[in-house]
């Protein structure tokens, strides 16, 4: 069986796209082949800068013969009908064969497919793969209009078996398939045949190539992290970094620079990022003072000299780099310790939202709203708002500017040189967290606040204007911002109800907007002005309002609080559904949320979460799933009995109209209950009070199973309707189980 | 490897092994545009020559201007009037790598000692409404040039493909010659009696200009000469293809290509001078696309761009 070697051969492919199209190669001319009916032993994909690289061993040399027999007319049908069946199998009337059916006889004929040679398959899907390949982007050169990602050189396509190697006739575009390929392109630029996959391997080895893209990253991290050791330090780790550097070279060198004196006291966040953005190089840190002292870089060669020339020139480069940033800190750091006031201005010349404003109303909203939050989690409230006032400044300062991933960290940075708060500082980085699902949330109280108050915003801003997220589109990343409120919420244990926080905000919103609703009416605005509790905007509505006519006043006042509550609502339920996902993915049942949403005080996520996860153990009891049932057919017993009757069973259910054991002992079993419930309730200790309702399985399905509810004597009968309410009554107390599936 | 000249020793040597090298390769040695240009493609040897299909080679130095760079000559890298040298051939030879870098050797980069690598960099000009893919190319971690294939200019896809290379002189010449400051670096042979640095040349000129550039350019003007540079384009490509005095064809694209290159350099004055909101940049660089792609689509109607006259029925 014959194995297949192909190389696609070409200038420098982007690193961040190598992976995916060693993969992607291997995947396309595997399944081709399958489909034409070559079945493979094993395949491997390869990606070097220069190359894409395809072994598959075990290759059938031909594809199978095949035999299709397909039924036709009737032997005495029309001569048009059995002309149209020759033309279609490709048959004469000798090779077709009568047989006797039940229906009487019919024409067979048999279709003969002879394999087909692999070279020639190969040769079939591997240009197909060539033309159509799902590169990311792509591009044409010289006179040509074949696409690849950079200028495609050669191909080198083999078949090999015992008798030597062949190779597969091919042509893309004026490139004829051959043998060759070429080594490292300094250190082995001549060009060479290859008889098989191991030799083409070894080959490129000696010819300063490895092939494989985990085998160089591995000898990178291998290298680095030796060197560092030898010198008392560490490679700070970087798998991003690592994949990068190891497609940018065939031949991986690892060489250690320094870091001039001058540059050691520059954050050491500042060193790593403006060496990997800009150098791609690796930060070596001193674990004993966790500085930042040296830096890996990664060449693509040996040289006569050791490196000495390229890791000269590199340190001089990271030198002009680090000059850039040094200034930048120290400009900034002028700016901070004189307290920030340039930066503070020129968000007003940042836009937002053309229709929220500038990154000054925004700043100006947070910090009001940090302020009522603050309140609400138990943070200083003047911390907040000097957190929150503070925590974008640092977007005005150069370093951001120049580095926009370190917004927040050098707010922090900037505020400390400030001296201000240690709590305001942090919360200029910790405002922005959770930045996905897998980051941590705020822990502080007063970071919460801002945080907090920061996606509030957001949010009802969005919604206000009416940029709300549709299906995949979420240009203001709201959903994120959404599961952040939900997470550090449930994650603090924090007890606050988001209606109230999203009513602060929205009033917020409208006291402080300036034409973000051409008549932001004046009555809307005093109610909004109310609730911020700002006497003078209080004082200034309440004059306006004085000017209008009294009619005009109430109806725009209930208008507007109608709208208020409207986009609140909306709001709500969007959270809701946010909680719902997140739920999901811990394997809480949406039913099991929908039935805890539908009970008073949803709005306190802490709450609902807790009842949410109680009724979720609860049902996987076995008394829990079982009281499910009971409750549901009292339930239907009850709805009908009320519908047929026209009245509402509600209440006086007495046990001495109790005829059975069974009665009797329900109306116990619910006493013991109710005692239970109740308070375990009030203390929101729903683990207690779902085992209290779990207990009531056993008497209620005895009841059901000894006692008739539709009995003829009519007392007897509302009685026990009476008695059915109790039940669902008490346990719709703790969560609305009609919700529940099943 | 071939036998590597000696190190030159001036920022001029550099500049001269260049024009020679690809002199030597085919190009026509052209001279710098005689107008203010942000960058080398702006001159129409590139923008406009890589439209249309017939066979384009030229190299040239373009004194380019960036007034937001200015820093009164103090930065060690950074200038608002620098030096690009720039390399287009259209189609783009199978080989152009190995071309580049043996470019790179001319001017006494050692191979054998150097760590080149090509590092991608997809290429945009949302001015000139072009865009390419390529590299940067790094030598030991610097990024010493762009090298593009052009996919699209003015709007028009490129058939055939242009190579295009852009040589930061400076900064390039800064590390071949060992410098560390731009100012100190020699302009001429410095072995010579009348020795030149490029600070005896340029740092009088950087201060003046950065001092207009970011507080005395007068943006009432600009931006009066802004509307009119862009008002005359409009009008020049708007005349028949027929001059009514020779009875010729003469489409005039270069002439409204001047009026979109001023513009485009008026815009940048405007910018350093800070009178340009966000919101607003953006509308004024689509206003320069605007004229580009005007004058790609009058460049492709002349005779240089590929028209015949049997394409006039």
């Amino acid at each position: 069986m014959p194995d297949l070697l192909i190389e696609l051969f070409s200038e420098e492919i982007p690193a961040r796209m190598q992976r995916r199209a060693a993969e992607d190669l291997r995947k396309l001319v595997t399944d081709g082949l399958v489909e034409a009916g070559l079945t493979y032993a094993s395949a491997a994909g390869f990606a070097t800068p220069r190359r894409l690289t395809l072994t598959v061993e075990g290759l059938l040399a031909e594809s199978p013969a095949t035999v299709e027999e397909r039924k036709g007319p009737r032997a005495d049908a029309p001569e048009k009908a059995i002309a149209g069946f020759l033309r279609s199998t490709g048959l004469s009337a000798d090779d077709l064969e009568t047989r006797e059916t039940p229906k009487g006889p019919v024409l067979f004929a048999r279709i003969e497919k002879a394999g087909r040679p692999a070279a020639e398959i190969i040769s079939d899907v591997l240009g197909g793969t060539i033309r159509n390949f799902p590169w990311p982007t792509s591009m044409r050169w010289g006179s040509g209009t074949l696409r690849w990602v950079r200028p495609l050189q050669s191909i080198l396509c083999i078949l090999t078996d015992e008798a030597g190697h062949t190779v597969v006739p091919l042509e893309v575009e004026g490139i004829a398939a051959g043998d060759r390929t070429a080594g490292h392109r300094f250190m082995a630029p001549a060009s060479f045949a290859v008889s098989g996959f191991d030799d083409y391997a070894a080959k490129l080895k000696r010819a300063f190539v490895v092939l494989d893209a985990d085998e160089r990253a591995e000898a990178i991290w291998h290298d680095a992290t030796n060197m560092a050791f030898a010198n008392g330090l560490e490679v700070v780790e970087d798998k991003g970094l690592l994949a990068e550097v190891a497609g940018l070279v065939e031949w991986p060198v690892v060489l250690m620079g320094r870091i001039g004196e001058d540059f050691l006291d520059l954050p050491p966040e500042v060193l790593q990022t403006s060496m990997k953005e800009h150098q791609k190089f690796f930060s070596v840190r001193n674990p004993k003072t966790g500085r930042i002292e040296r830096f890996i870089t990664v060449a693509n060669r040996e040289t006569a000299d050791n490196g000495v020339t390229i890791l000269a020139g590199n340190e001089k480069v990271l030198s002009a780099r680090l000059a850039d940033a040094k200034f930048f800190w120290e400009n900034d750091l002028r700016v901070a310790k004189a307290g920030m006031q340039p930066w503070l201005e020129q968000l007003k010349n940042v836009t937002f939202h053309a229709k929220l404003g500038t990154q000054a109303d925004l700043v100006g909203r947070v910090a009001t709203l940090s302020r009522k939050i603050a309140i609400l989690v138990k943070a200083d409230p003047h911390l907040a708002e000097e957190a929150a006032i503070h925590a974008k400044a640092d977007l005005s300062s150069e370093m951001v500017y120049e580095f926009p991933e370190l917004q927040g960290l050098m707010g922090r940075y900037y505020l400390e040189a400030a001296d201000r708060a240690p709590e305001v500082a942090a919360a200029a980085e910790e405002h922005y967290a959770p930045l996905g699902p897998s980051d941590d949330v705020p822990t502080a109280p007063v970071s919460i606040a801002v945080a907090l108050a920061e996606k509030m915003d957001k949010l009802t801003g969005f919604w206000a204007i009416d940029e709300k997220p549709t299906g995949s589109k979420d240009p203001y990343a709201l959903r994120r911002a959404a599961l952040g409120i939900i997470r550090t919420i449930l994650e603090n244990d924090l007890s606050v109800s988001f209606i109230e926080m999203a009513f602060l905000s929205y009033a917020i919103l409208l006291g402080r907007a300036t034409g973000y609703r051409a008549a932001a009416d004046a009555a809307e605005m005093l109610n909004a002005a109310k609730v911020i509790g700002d006497k003078q905007l209080i004082e200034r509505m309440e004059a306006i309002n004085r000017s209008l006519p009294e009619d005009y006043i109430e109806q725009s006042e209930e208008a507007s609080l109608q709208f208020t509550k409207k986009k609140v609502e909306a709001l709500g339920s969007f959270l809701h559904d946010r909680l719902k996902v997140y739920l999901r993915d811990q394997g809480i049942r949406h039913d099991i949320i929908d039935a805890c949403i539908a009970m008073e005080g949803n709005d306190d996520l802490t709450l609902l979460v807790k009842r949410a996860r109680a009724l979720s153990e609860t049902l996987q009891t076995d008394d829990g799933e079982n009281l499910i049932q009971a409750f549901k057919r009292a339930n239907n017993i009850l709805a009908q009995a009320q519908e047929a009757d026209g009245v509402e069973y509600s209440f006086g259910a007495d046990p001495k109209f109790a005829e059975t054991e069974e009665e009797r002992a329900l109306f116990a079993a619910l006493d013991r209950a109710e005692a239970e419930i109740a308070p375990a309730m009030k203390a929101e200790d729903f683990a207690t009070a779902m085992t209290a309702m779990a207990s009531l399985r056993a008497p209620v399905d005895a009841f059901f199973t000894a006692v008739q509810v539709n009995a003829e004597n009519a007392t007897v009968r509302r009685n026990r309707l009476n008695l059915l309410n109790r039940i669902t009554t008490l346990c719709g107390s703790v969560a609305d189980l009609t919700r529940i599936d099943g | 490897m071939s036998h590597l000249p000696d190190a030159p020793r001036s920022f001029q040597e550099i500049i001269l092994r260049l024009q020679t090298y690809w002199a030597g390769k085919g190009c026509a040695i052209l001279q710098p545009y005689d107008m203010e240009v942000g960058a080398g493609t702006f001159h129409p040897a590139t923008t406009l020559r890589s439209l249309g299909t017939k066979p384009w080679a030229a190299a040239y130095v373009q004194p380019s201007r960036r007034p937001t760079d200015g820093r009164y000559g103090e930065n060690p890298n950074r200038l608002q009037h620098y030096y690009q040298y720039q390399v287009l051939i259209k189609p783009s030879p199978p080989d152009l790598q190995e071309l580049y870098l043996g470019s790179l050797e001319a001017i006494g980069v050692d191979m054998a000692l150097h760590d080149i690598r090509f590092v991608e960099d997809d290429w945009e000009s949302p001015t000139l409404g072009a865009w390419g893919l390529g590299w940067e190319v790094w030598c030991d971690g610097m990024e010493v040039s762009q090298f593009t294939y052009f996919q699209q200019v003015g709007g028009h896809d490129c058939h055939p493909v242009s190579g295009e290379l852009t040589y930061g002189l400076e900064r390039l010449a800064m590390y071949i010659l060992g410098v560390d400051h731009v100012m100190d670096m020699p302009f001429n042979d410095p072995q010579t009696d009348i020795a030149l640095s490029y600070g005896d040349i340029f740092k009088q000129t950087e201060e003046e200009y950065a001092r207009w550039n970011f507080d005395n350019a007068n943006t009432e003007v600009l931006l009066r000469q802004f509307e009119e540079a862009e008002a005359h384009c409009r009008t020049l490509l708007d005349q028949p293809a027929e001059d009514p005095k020779t009875g010729k064809r003469i489409v005039m694209a270069h002439p409204a290509y001047d009026q979109c290159i001023k513009a485009s350099h008026i815009f940048n004055l405007l910018d350093a001078r800070g009178v340009i909101s966000v919101t607003e940049r953006q509308a004024y660089i689509g206003r320069v696309r605007a004229l580009a792609k005007l004058c790609a689509d009058a460049f492709v109607q002349t005779s240089a761009g590929g028209w015949r006259p049997e394409d006039a029925a």
